[in-house]
C-alpha cells in the first residue's frame, strides 16, 4: 500500500496553513518587531536592537514586577490547585451519597466564562456590601472582612484565591480520572498486609497518579503564565500600578496606549518562557502514542 | 461507630464544598429575578415574588443581545465547524502516514497547546490579510486557536482505528477522500463529538482576540458586550446578572448535555490507563 498516495499530504494543509498564518507568524515577526520602535505614533520603522529588552530588564521600570507578579501567581496556584484537587479527588472517590452531583458542581466553574466569574467575583468581594464580607459580619467574624480588591496587601491574594476557587474543580476532575485509573487489587494486597489509609495513599495512590499530576501542573503552569481574563475584570492590573499586573494585561495595555514594540517584547519574552514549558510539555502528553 | 462518623464527616464536607462552588452561580441567578433596589446589595435571599422575568426583556433590549447573540453563534458555530473539519482531516493522515516528516509537524502542531499568541504582532498580519475587525477573521482566528488540541484529541483517536480497514477499503477501490469520508469518519464521531464540546465553550467564552481585533461594537460577541453592559450599568446589578445568566446559558446547557465528553476530553493526555 503506497502510504504517500492513500493519505495524500493535502489533507494536512488546511489546518497547517491556517495555524502557521495566525499563530506561529505572528510569534516570529513579533520577536523581529521587538527589536523595533514600532509605535503608533511614528511611521518610521528602525531597528533599536536591544532597547526594549534592556527596558524591561532595567531595575527603573515596574517590568519585573510585571514578570515576577506572573510567576508568582504561576506557582502559588498551581501549588494550590494542586494540593487542593488532590484533596477533593480523594474525597470525591470515597463512597459518599451524590457523589455525580457533588462532581458535577465542583466542575461547574470551570466552564463558565473567566471573564464573567472575574464579573461575579467583583461583585462578592466588594468591602462594603459585598456576599463575603455580609457573610463574615453575620457570622459574627467580622474582624475578618477585608478590602479584598482595593488595597495593595490583599489584593494578589484576592485574586489568586478567585482563580484557585475557579479552577480546582477542573484539577480534580483529572485526578479523579487517574485515581480510577488505579487497578483495586493493589489496594486489596494492601490491606491483607494490614496497611491503613495513610499508607494506602502514600504507597499506592501517590506513586501511581505522579504522571497525572505531571500534567496538571504543566496545564497549571500555561494556564497561569497566560492568565488575562480573571485579572482583566477584577483589578485590571491595579490598584497602584502593578499590583497584580501580569504579563497579558501588560501587553494589552501597551498595545492600548500605542506602545506596540513594548508590547511585543514582552511577548516574546513570555514566548521564551513558554517554548521551555511547551516542549515539557510536549513530551508529558504525548508520550505513549505509539503508531501501530 | 468510627466508621459511620467518617461517613458523616465526609458527606458533610462535600456538602460544603459544593455549596461554596455554587453559591456564586445561586447569587446571579436569584438577582436576576430581583428588582433593581432589591438586587442592590447583591445577597443569597431569595427573589421576592412577583419574580422579575421582564428584567430578561429589558436586558435584551438595553445590552443588544440579540445582535451579539448572533455574533457569538457565527464565530463558535462557524469555528467549531472548520475547526472539526479541517483538524480531523490532518490528524487522520498525520497519525497513518507515520513517517519523520509527518511527526515533526505533528509536533509542531501540537506546540501551539502551550504557545502564547503573540497578540500585537497578529494585529499586523490580520491588517495585511484584511481581517482586522471583520467576522470571518474572528472566526478564522477561533479555528487556528483551537486546531492544536483538536489534532491532538482526534490523533490519538484515529491510533486506535485498526489500520485493516483502510486496507480493506483500498482494496475494495476507495479513493483517499471515500476512504476518508465513508470509512474514518464516521468511526471518528466519538473523538469529533468532544471536540466540538470543547472548542464550543472555549469559544463561546473566548474575550481576548475580539478584544484586540473587532473595534465596531457590532460585531461583538456576547462575552464582549456583557463587560460592556457591566461597566455601564453597574449599579443595576440585577441587570447586569440577567446579561451574565443569558449569556452563560448555551455554555451550561453544552455542559449538562456533554458532560461525558468533557471529562474524556479534558483527561486526554492526562490519564493513561
Amino acid at each position: 500500500m503506497n502510504k504517500k498516495k492513500v493519505y495524500p499530504f493535502y489533507f494536512v494543509l488546511g489546518a497547517l496553513a491556517l495555524y502557521t498564518v495566525l499563530f506561529v507568524v505572528p510569534s516570529i515577526i513579533g520577536i523581529g518587531y521587538s527589536f523595533t520602535n514600532w509605535s503608533a505614533y511614528s511611521d518610521d520603522l528602525k531597528f533599536v536592537w536591544l532597547d526594549n529588552f534592556k527596558l524591561i530588564f532595567s531595575a527603573e521600570e515596574d517590568y519585573m514586577d510585571i514578570i515576577s507578579n506572573t510567576l508568582k501567581f504561576t506557582a502559588v496556584t498551581t501549588v494550590l490547585k494542586n494540593v487542593l484537587g488532590l484533596a477533593l479527588a480523594l474525597l470525591l472517590t470515597k463512597s459518599i451519597r451524590f457523589l455525580n452531583f457533588h462532581r458535577g458542581i465542583m466542575f461547574m466553574p470551570s466552564v463558565l466564562s473567566t471573564l464573567i466569574i472575574g464579573m461575579i467575583f467583583k461583585s462578592i468581594l466588594d468591602p462594603a456590601n459585598g456576599l463575603l464580607n455580609t457573610f463574615l459580619r453575620s457570622a459574627g467574624l467580622g474582624f475578618l472582612a477585608g478590602k479584598w480588591l482595593v488595597t495593595s496587601e490583599l489584593a494578589f491574594g484576592s485574586v489568586m484565591a478567585v482563580d484557585i476557587w475557579r479552577g480546582t474543580g477542573y484539577i480534580m476532575t483529572i485526578l479523579i480520572a487517574g485515581i480510577l485509573s488505579i487497578s483495586l487489587t493493589y489496594y486489596e494486597a494492601a490491606g491483607i498486609d494490614g496497611a491503613n489509609g495513610f499508607q494506602k495513599f502514600r504507597y499506592i495512590t501517590l506513586p501511581l497518579i505522579m504522571p497525572t499530576l505531571a500534567t496538571t501542573t504543566v496545564l497549571n503552569v500555561i494556564y497561569g503564565l497566560k492568565v488575562f481574563d480573571m485579572i482583566y475584570a477584577l483589578t485590571n492590573g491595579g490598584p497602584g500600578r502593578t499590583t497584580t499586573e501580569v504579563l497579558y494585561t501588560a501587553v494589552f495595555k501597551r498595545f492600548g496606549t500605542g506602545q506596540y514594540a513594548a508590547g511585543t517584547a514582552l511577548s516574546s519574552v513570555m514566548f521564551l518562557f513558554m517554548a521551555v514549558v511547551g516542549v515539557f510539555m510536549i513530551r508529558v502528553m504525548t508520550k505513549g502514542e505509539v503508531a501501530e | 461507630m468510627k466508621k459511620t462518623l467518617y461517613m458523616v464527616i465526609r458527606n458533610l464536607a462535600a456538602w460544603v464544598i459544593s455549596l461554596i462552588s455554587a453559591a456564586p452561580f445561586l447569587l446571579i441567578l436569584f438577582n436576576s429575578l430581583k428588582t433593581s433596589l432589591s438586587a442592590s446589595d447583591m445577597n443569597l435571599s431569595l427573589p421576592g415574588l412577583p419574580l422579575q422575568w421582564g428584567n430578561f426583556l429589558e436586558v435584551i433590549e438595553k445590552g443588544k443581545l440579540v445582535g451579539s447573540f448572533i455574533n457569538s453563534c457565527i464565530y463558535t458555530f462557524g469555528s467549531v465547524a472548520l475547526c472539526c473539519f479541517l483538524s480531523s482531516l490532518a490528524a487522520y493522515v498525520l497519525a497513518r502516514n507515520h513517517t519523520k516528516f509527518t511527526r515533526a509537524i505533528y509536533l509542531f502542531i501540537v506546540l501551539g497547546i502551550t504557545m502564547p499568541i503573540n497578540y500585537v504582532a497578529l494585529t499586523r498580519v490580520m491588517i495585511f490579510l484584511n481581517l482586522n475587525d471583520t467576522q470571518l477573521g474572528i472566526v478564522l482566528l477561533y479555528t487556528a486557536m483551537q486546531i492544536p488540541f483538536s489534532i491532538f484529541l482526534i490523533y490519538g483517536f484515529v491510533l486506535k482505528i485498526p489500520v485493516e480497514l483502510d486496507e480493506a477499503g483500498i482494496i475494495d477501490g476507495c479513493s483517499p477522500i471515500r476512504l476518508f469520508v465513508a470509512i474514518i469518519f464516521p468511526l471518528l464521531k466519538p473523538a469529533i463529538a468532544t471536540t466540538v464540546v470543547l472548542t464550543f465553550l472555549n469559544n463561546w467564552n473566548e474575550f481576548i482576540s475580539p478584544l484586540y481585533f473587532l473595534s465596531s461594537s457590532t460585531k461583538w460577541p456576547m462575552t464582549l458586550s456583557v463587560y460592556n453592559f457591566f461597566g455601564m450599568y453597574f449599579k443595576d446589578w440585577n441587570m447586569v446578572c440577567a446579561d451574565i445568566v443569558m449569556t452563560s446559558i448555551p455554555v451550561v446547557l453544552i455542559y449538562l448535555f456533554g458532560q461525558k465528553y468533557i471529562v474524556s476530553g479534558m483527561t486526554a493526555g492526562a490519564v493513561k490507563g
